[in-house]
């Protein structure tokens, strides 16, 4: 389940590559050349996770306690599961990640986002549910992972075309 | 060729807030069409906002994600009339990117 290695080879060899590429053209490389971005390999083994259990372990590698100081922000009942418009907001401090998961989809990770210093921890996005199901909002702050669960009701499947 | 993107940046003077919209299936590789056939995935995969040479916001998706993106966010900083730049790359490898003026 570590996603380290590769990616950070391959973020080496990138920056290499740019560094190269500018020296190549009589610029100096920047002295810490897009820093967050070592963490921007796509968790292509936390998508393929069919429970929100094994989905939270590929992303995180650990579990989550439930937190009252993150806000989901979800429709009780969704007419229409192929966009239900979901977003969230945390007054947790040094929030790092954050991540949507619904428990009834084949695939149960919607999305992950990462979080730079600086940047608001609130996100909204429209995801899709194939059915009635928990929808969870993880939230990586200060090196640990808290969530908040939701349960939407859907009355038209978003995998039905 | 039209950009997919379409983004709105806007400053306060304190917080840029940008909200985006962008055109793709985003199949899921669980749709059959009307043939019964499954219609295969075709998704983006990953979506990065950079402001001033730094990724300020980076999106990491599947396929649970509605048709025509749309994706809502905030960092500090951004000054009116500076540049906000937008890509996004799905899972066949197509790619998309383009530029817009914070305003």
């Amino acid at each position: 389940m570590n996603i380290t290695d590769n990616k950070l080879s391959r973020r080496v060899i990138l920056q290499g590559a740019g560094a190269l590429a500018l020296v190549g053209l009589g610029n100096l490389p920047f002295g810490a050349p897009v820093l967050a971005a070592a963490n921007d390999k796509y968790p292509e083994d936390a998508f393929k996770q069919k429970s929100d259990a094994d989905a939270i372990k590929a992303l995180y590698g650990k579990t989550a306690e439930t937190s009252d100081k993150i806000k989901l922000d979800a429709p009780e009942i969704a007419e229409n599961g192929g966009v239900v418009p979901v977003s969230m907001t945390t007054t947790l401090a040094d929030v790092s990640s954050i991540a949507f998961v619904v428990a009834e989809n084949p695939i149960v990770l919607v999305a992950a986002y990462k979080i730079p210093a600086g940047t608001v921890p609130a996100v909204a996005n429209r995801i899709k549910m194939a059915k009635t199901s928990k929808v969870t909002v993880l939230v990586e702050a200060g090196g640990k992972l808290y969530r908040t669960d939701k349960e939407v009701k859907v009355t038209v499947g978003g995998c039905g075309g | 060729m039209a950009s997919t993107i379409r983004v709105r940046a806007t400053s306060n003077g304190e917080i840029t807030e940008v909200q985006a919209l962008i055109q793709h299936p985003m199949d899921s590789g669980f749709v059959k069409d009307a043939k019964g056939e499954i219609i295969p995935p075709h998704f983006i995969q990953q979506l990065t906002f950079e402001y001033d040479g730094k990724p300020v916001f980076l999106a990491d998706w599947g396929g649970g994600i509605s048709k025509d993106p749309y994706v809502k966010f905030a960092f500090k900083g951004g000054k009116k009339g500076d540049d906000l730049k937008v890509s996004w790359t799905d899972n066949k490898g197509a790619s998309d990117s383009t530029t817009a003026k914070i305003g």
